[in-house]
């Protein structure tokens, strides 16, 4: 679904990926680790399109397209969705009607007409249901006063109704309680077959309790500097990264 | 000939057609003197120097346009509020149009200031109330030396005007250019709430210049909430004076929206004079191509326990330039004064300009004021994460730009008029969002 060679990328002159390989197939669940500064969130930024980063190097692509033409809203037309660490605040534009735009210039962009009203409603109620999200947060200004797990919660909601082929989860877990990091993942694993992949970027072992990976990646200087299975995540839990350091610069 | 001699000389012939009546009649002549030494304000004014007239005063205006009988509803219908009901006050190139027009002296007097300056009847309220505000500054003794027409309301105490007021200016542009002067004159008394919605429109492209006066009276406990939508046409260029006296326990908001016109100019003046007032000045300024718009305020807290709250907002593309000059005085018998002033501007381009200016002047030592002034772009970030969500860039920036203004739409308490403000704003932005923006 998504391949990534030997990619570069920089910011403001200042590189930040440093030659990344990637093979994310349908049906997979990967999490990618790393130190803070490693090129975590960047890797995320820059597959979903973000203007500011320059690809240097490298081809980044998608159902066999390649990508790095398109823009951030053709890839999520695509089916490529990212969850933001800090999403941000729209005063005055509600949930509700936040998605029904995003649903409708999606099907626009596939040559669709918008949704009926009862079916987008329908479809609304069902998710809302699966994050346990009650009606009046609907109605709500997107963002605009949640709580961090509020936030998080609405992002896998829009993940929900969106349904992309591949969703990057960027840092989901950090600033949730137990009972936010439950819903949060009991939600992702409903949404998970074997026709769309996801992508779990986090500092912490915990959230791989809840969604379990099937590879573990760990970055460091912007490289993939090892890959393994979900036992990788419990021994950086277990012992930190500077083993891997070691083994990887000796 | 300029445009100020050609004002000073017409001046007798309009005053000689005029009803004489003594009081008037030496306000009027006091203020044109007043003009004459002082002339059109320039960039050297203090209060001017982010604007320039020139481009404005250079057109051979007529001063007294012929009168456009032919004009039909359909052709101004969608410049009205139409969806409410309400009271209309029209007028079309500076004369009332009784056929546009629902006024009413049923408990209540809505209808002209013309009647006002001259019928006897009116002649104890223009005594107590007419040019007791306006200041004596130059355009607005010119102004007044000119005052005939425009609305007057007067709404007695204890009375809540159910239907909202819509004050239309229209200029047919029949004239090749055209200089208006209306004058308006709001007195409400205590107890009494009033919702008022003005509008100046040219229906050409041939240039205006409307140089309007209004004096504003909130009596004790009176609500008055004041709406102001410019959107005019690219030739069309507004200095808009407004003045308002409030006595205790009075609300009075004004709410500016700028969208259009060449050059608009708002000089916002609240007196507070007396206790527990509150003063409510909100704006969204939305403007491209070479327009100007102008704000300059001034809350003079003069009693204690006083409120008052100013919040504008500006988005400025283009080569257009923005002005905010905030004016808080806070005198020193004004204490436990809250004063607030925010102006918060996004530049959309690094060729469009904004200049903002508060001023605080502060004499009494127990008060709360507090003011800020921002200027920045479009949050990169936001836009993206809005982008990732597949909304395209044009209509991700239109709706960061609605939600920057947001919490001051949220203050309009007209719903028609809110929903008629989205639109003007989705039109403005070039975008069609699924829901109303």
């Amino acid at each position: 679904m998504l391949k990534i060679v030997n990619l570069h990328a920089s910011a403001e002159g200042k590189t930040i990926l440093n030659g990344i390989n990637l093979e994310i197939k349908a049906g997979e669940v990967h999490a990618i680790m790393g130190p803070n500064g490693s090129g975590k969130s960047t890797l995320a930024a820059v597959i979903a399109g973000k203007e500011e980063y320059t690809v240097e190097k490298g081809k980044i692509t998608f159902e066999g397209q390649d990508i790095d033409e398109l823009s951030a809203e053709e890839r999520a037309h695509k089916g490529i969705f990212l969850s933001f660490q800090y999403p941000v605040e729209i005063p005055g534009v509600s949930v509700t009607n936040f998605m029904k735009t995003a649903i409708n210039e999606t099907r626009k962009a596939k040559g669709l007409k918008d949704m009926p009203a009862s079916e987008m409603l329908k479809l609304i109620r069902e998710k809302s249901e699966l994050l346990e999200i009650d009606r009046k947060f609907l109605s709500r200004s997107l963002n605009q006063g949640f709580s961090g797990g509020e936030k998080k919660r609405n992002e896998i909601f829009q993940m929900a109704l969106l349904e992309p082929k591949l969703a990057i989860l960027d840092e989901t877990d950090s600033g949730l309680d137990i009972d936010a990091i439950r819903i949060v993942s009991n939600g992702v694993n409903k949404l998970k077959n074997e026709n769309n992949a996801i992508v779990i970027i986090t500092h912490y072992q915990r959230l791989l309790d809840y969604i379990v990976p099937d590879f573990v990646h760990v970055m460091h200087n912007g490289k993939i500097v090892k890959s393994g299975t979900k036992e990788l995540a419990l021994k950086l839990e277990e012992k930190g990264y500077d083993w891997i350091k070691k083994e990887v610069y000796g | 000939m300029d445009l100020k001699e050609k004002l000073i000389s017409s001046f007798l012939a309009f005053e000689n057609q005029m009803d004489v009546d003594t009081y008037v009649h030496d306000i009027r002549t006091e203020a044109i003197k007043t003009f004459e030494d002082k002339g059109f304000p320039t960039k050297k004014d203090e209060d001017w120097k982010y604007t320039s007239l020139n481009r404005v005063l250079k057109e051979n205006y007529t001063l007294f346009p012929k009168k456009e009988n032919t004009l039909e509803y359909r052709e101004i219908k969608k410049y009205f509020i139409h969806d409410i009901d309400s009271y209309k006050i029209v007028f079309i190139d500076g004369e009332y149009s009784s056929y546009f027009s629902e006024t009413t002296h049923d408990g209540m007097d809505i209808c002209l200031t013309s009647a006002a300056l001259a019928k006897p009847k009116y002649r104890l309220i223009i005594e107590n109330y007419f040019n007791k505000i306006a200041t004596k500054d130059s355009l607005t003794s010119l102004n007044t030396a000119f005052s005939n027409e425009g609305a007057y309301i007067h709404i007695p105490k204890n009375k809540l005007v159910e239907k909202p007021i819509q004050i239309l200016h229209f200029s047919t542009g029949n004239e090749a250019a055209s200089m208006l002067q209306p004058r308006n004159l709001i007195i409400v008394d205590e107890n009494s709430h009033v919702q008022i919605i003005e509008r100046h429109q040219s229906l050409t492209d041939n240039p205006v210049l409307t140089n309007s006066v209004t004096e504003i009276f909130a009596n004790k406990r009176a609500i008055v909430d004041y709406y102001k939508v410019q959107n005019d046409n690219q030739n069309a260029s507004l200095i808009d004076n407004t003045f308002i006296n409030q006595r205790r326990e009075s609300i009075c908001s004004v709410h500016t929206f700028s969208f259009g016109g060449k050059l608009t100019r708002n000089n916002l003046k609240f007196y507070q004079n007396g206790e527990r007032i509150n003063s409510i000045l909100k704006g969204i300024t939305i403007i491209g191509n070479k327009q100007h718009v102008d704000h300059s305020t001034l809350v003079k807290h003069i009693e204690p326990n006083c409120e008052s709250h100013q919040d504008y907002k500006g988005i400025f593309e283009d080569n257009s330039v923005g002005v905010f000059n905030g004016k808080v005085i806070v005198e020193k018998e004004a204490q436990k004064t809250n004063a607030f002033q925010a102006s918060n501007n996004i530049l959309l381009n690094d060729r469009a300009t904004i200049n903002a200016k508060p001023q605080l002047e502060i004499f009494a030592d127990d008060v709360k004021c507090s003011h800020g002034c921002t200027i920045g772009q479009l949050d990169e970030n936001a836009l993206f994460y809005l982008r990732t969500r597949g909304i395209p860039k044009k209509e991700a920036k239109a709706l960061l730009m609605y939600a920057f203004t947001n919490n001051v739409l949220e203050s309009v308490k007209i719903p028609e008029l809110k929903q008629r403000i989205h639109k003007i704003i989705a039109t403005k932005l070039g975008v069609n969002i699924g829901f109303e923006l």
